[in-house]
């Protein structure tokens, strides 16, 4: 017989109670939360740093981490740069999946094991 | 499958899927999260604060005091609408604050080990069970290092028999992906997807 080993305290996770989407504050903004533009949204009055965050994310879809990558910026700068286009409404974040105990996730990650199994 | 890998960007229905890569130093994070891949894989030198918090300013930042933290980052479109990403990240109790920020959000974890010194993997292994984040453990095979039967590997490790251990070759796609499949497999297993409260 073996003692449970597992578990200190629980973990709340905000993201599965909203579905993944979150209004990140700046500590639940993750470095596989995926960043969409809104393309209407002005850029006018924008900081460069910012400006340039939003350059990046119009073509298309991309990771916070992905997005310091690029930029060359440390993690925990573009996480306080990207959570304020968020609050503006510049960029949207969804944070990535993690699995609730209902069907809807199962299919999902079988969804994630097929595409794992196809490579 | 049409692979657009070199495309900076992802689909734009998709979800993303986290998976942490740890180990100790050298035991192959950067390597494996190399093979597995789709786009050249990220190597950063990320400056953390001591306590490990995540800071919510900029202000002060040149204040605080801080280490430098090797991480490896990595994607993999495994559908129009999931993209995953590898962090790969050390295990030394060191960077704990900065790992355990890093389990938030993260579907689970594999632990990369060394057979020469699979003591050296212990770290990481103790701070996913503390984040209560599934995990299996990938004996990475270098070359020369000395084989065990699983049972021993076990033992050594004090593993939960539910937690699968594999042995895979992390130079090698296919073998490294075994890795994955086992870990995302263990998790559909488990009665309750969602870690108890």
């Amino acid at each position: 017989m073996t003692a449970p080993r597992r578990r200190a305290a629980g973990m709340v996770r905000s993201y599965t109670a909203t579905g993944g989407r979150v209004v990140p504050t700046r500590r639940s903004l993750d470095g596989a939360t995926l960043l969409k533009a809104d393309a209407t949204v002005a850029l006018a009055g924008l900081p460069a740093q910012a400006r340039r965050v939003m350059e990046l994310c119009r073509p298309g879809v991309l990771s916070v981490a992905e997005v310091a990558f690029h930029l060359r910026m440390p993690g925990a700068v573009t996480r306080v740069i990207v959570s304020s286009l968020v609050d503006s409404g510049h960029l949207t974040a969804v944070a990535p999946f993690v699995p609730a105990a209902q069907q809807h996730d199962r299919d999902f990650l079988k969804r994630v094991l097929r595409g794992l199994q196809r490579m | 499958m049409a692979s657009n890998g070199c495309d900076r960007y992802v689909p734009d229905a998709a979800r993303s899927v986290k998976i942490l890569i740890l180990g100790p130093f050298a035991v192959g994070k950067t390597t494996y999260v190399g093979t597995v891949s789709e786009i050249r894989p990220m190597h950063t030198e990320e400056r953390m604060t001591q306590a490990g918090q995540l800071i919510d300013d900029l202000h002060g930042l040149e204040e605080k005091t801080t280490t430098t933290v090797a991480m490896d980052f990595g994607r993999l479109t495994l559908a129009e609408d999931i993209v995953l990403y590898l962090f790969g990240a050390p295990g030394q109790p060191r960077f704990r604050g900065m790992v355990q920020a890093l389990t938030a959000g993260a579907l689970g974890g594999l632990v990369l080990a060394d057979t020469r010194r699979l003591q050296d993997s212990f770290d990481a292994i103790d701070l996913l069970e503390q984040a209560a984040l599934p995990y299996t453990v990938a004996v990475n095979a270098f070359d020369g290092a000395p084989e065990y039967p699983e049972a021993e590997l076990r033992e050594s490790m004090s593993l939960d028999p539910r937690t699968p251990l594999v042995l895979l070759d992390a130079r090698r796609r296919n073998s490294a992906m075994s890795g994955l499949i086992t870990l995302v497999s263990a998790i559909l297993a488990r009665p309750h997807l969602e870690p108890a409260p």
